[in-house]
């Protein structure tokens, strides 16, 4: 029958429990450090480690007056309690997880509609934005305000192309003050970039993205485009799941999509991340049910 | 043959264009030869390569000695005015190229890049060209596609139109709709 020996962070006592009091018939001796265990010592050894029979029990007693003093508890429950505490905090994350999934693709209704959205439009490239320029020129603007453009680092003609069209919604709208901010991310896959080293670039675009998002932490997030937007539909999600925001998702697929869906496109249809996921091309339509087919963009 | 509509005759050019990617492969095989005497062949005299990335410098030429005039750029602003005087756009598979060409209602052959990893713009482009919008060759068969194309038969693209994911976007979002 084993002994446990608790040493205490401070190394100021020793705890031992045993049911038997007769020591010295134990077999071996278990050390714990902080409940870790760090040693199991025969016992020909623990005479070397510990006083005699009689020396230990006063050394047991000394031990529970300090503990009583220090108000320093060793006790079996405590070494339950992080696991307990992380049990019920997966639980309650799993299910609030389920919940996000299970509104996400929800309307908002009408109760809850506020006089604008604070809007994140992410702008892929070339043909990306340009479908999504086509998109904005038909949204009302006054309910998508303010606007945040983010475009990647390395794409230097959307944000200007974004520029030059949200200052013609201010200029015919008469709307003073900032209505629209625009800023550039690191992208998690260049084209043609092999899928291995953009795990990378995947994650430094997603440190780059969190410090974005908090900043912005948009109602609305329309996507169309390549990796660009997936750190932010990711962190999106994630303020929903962490109560921090909670944000519609929109995505259109790129009307160079006929026949299979974008990678972009296809975590964030399978994960359920887009409250909407809208296609250009009817034969998408057929092939995943849940999106909308909306005809071309372009 | 769809060579001159009117008596006028301004220079017919053909516009090339590999918008920001780097596309050799094309502008190496407009450059050859066989595909400028066919395009001299056809009315067009003229011939502009705006050639993006690319390293491959095609021969320039004035055109004074009865060949085809071929000049180049990699990049301009003014893309969008060289294609709308063109009389024959030949593009990469961009999207954003496409949908320009096609909204000026310029003849158009797309010439898919077989060098990409993830090849999906030849979806789009067999697509619109299994709807007679443009023409769809690649690198190796872009002179047969120049001699057999009857640029008649090619239909309009009517642009398309965003107002119904606007409509999804306003109901979804709980505002009245207008």
């Amino acid at each position: 029958m084993p002994i446990t020996v608790q040493i205490s962070n401070s190394l100021r006592y020793l705890d031992f429990k045993t049911s038997n009091s007769n020591f010295l018939s134990q077999s071996f001796l278990i050390i714990c450090f902080n409940n870790k265990i760090l040693n199991q010592i025969f016992y020909s050894d623990i005479s070397s480690y510990l006083p005699q029979n009689s020396c230990t029990r006063n050394f047991v007693e000394k031990a529970q007056e300090m503990e009583k003093c220090n108000g320093v508890c060793f006790t079996n429950l405590s070494s339950n309690h992080p696991i307990t505490c992380f049990m019920a905090f997966t639980t309650i994350m799993l299910f609030r997880v389920l919940y996000v999934i299970y509104r996400t693709g929800m309307p908002l209704g009408k109760r809850a509609t506020p006089q604008s959205f604070s809007t994140l439009i992410v702008l892929g490239s070339g043909g990306h934005t340009a479908e999504m320029i086509n998109l904005l020129l038909v949204l009302q603007k006054d309910r998508f305000t303010p606007r945040f453009y983010i475009a990647a680092a390395t794409d230097n003609m959307s944000l200007q192309k974004a520029l030059v069209l949200d200052n013609s919604f201010a200029a015919s709208s008469g709307f003073k003050g900032i209505s629209a901010e625009f800023m550039q991310i690191y992208r998690s896959r260049e084209v043609g970039q092999s899928y291995v080293t953009s795990v990378w670039t995947t994650l430094v675009a997603i440190a780059h993205a969190f410090w974005l998002m908090i900043k912005i932490r948009p109602q609305v997030v329309l996507c169309n485009g390549p990796g660009t937007c997936i750190p932010l539909c990711v962190i999106a999600f994630f303020f929903k799941v962490a109560g921090i925001r909670w944000s519609s998702i929109f995505y259109v697929e790129s009307i160079a999509r006929v026949k299979r869906l974008s990678l972009s496109g296809l975590l964030l249809y399978k994960l359920r991340i887009a409250d909407q996921f809208f296609v250009q091309w009817p034969q998408l339509q057929r092939k995943y049910p849940r999106a909308h087919y909306v005809g071309c963009l372009m | 043959m769809g060579e001159t509509e009117d008596g006028m005759r301004p220079k017919k050019v053909v516009f090339v264009t590999v918008g920001t990617t780097c596309f050799d492969v094309l502008v190496k095989v407009v450059d050859s030869l066989e595909v400028k005497d066919e395009l001299l062949g056809r009315g067009y005299p003229s011939l502009l390569i705006q050639m993006g990335r690319g390293s491959y410098l095609p021969t320039k030429s004035t055109g004074d000695d009865g060949s085809l005039a071929v000049d180049y750029f990699t990049f301009s602003s003014s893309i969008a005015d060289h294609m709308s005087s063109a009389s024959l756009v030949i593009s990469h598979a961009g999207s954003g190229s496409i949908f320009e060409t096609l909204r000026l209602g310029k003849p158009l052959i797309v010439v898919v890049n077989e060098d990409l990893m993830d090849n999906h713009q030849s979806e789009l482009v067999e697509e619109l060209a299994e709807r007679k919008h443009l023409y769809c060759a690649h690198p190796q068969t872009l002179h047969q596609t120049i001699v057999g194309m009857d640029l008649k038969s090619l239909l309009p693209y009517s642009p398309g139109d965003a107002t119904p994911v606007a409509k999804l976007l306003i109901r979804f979002l709980g505002f009245p709709e207008d």
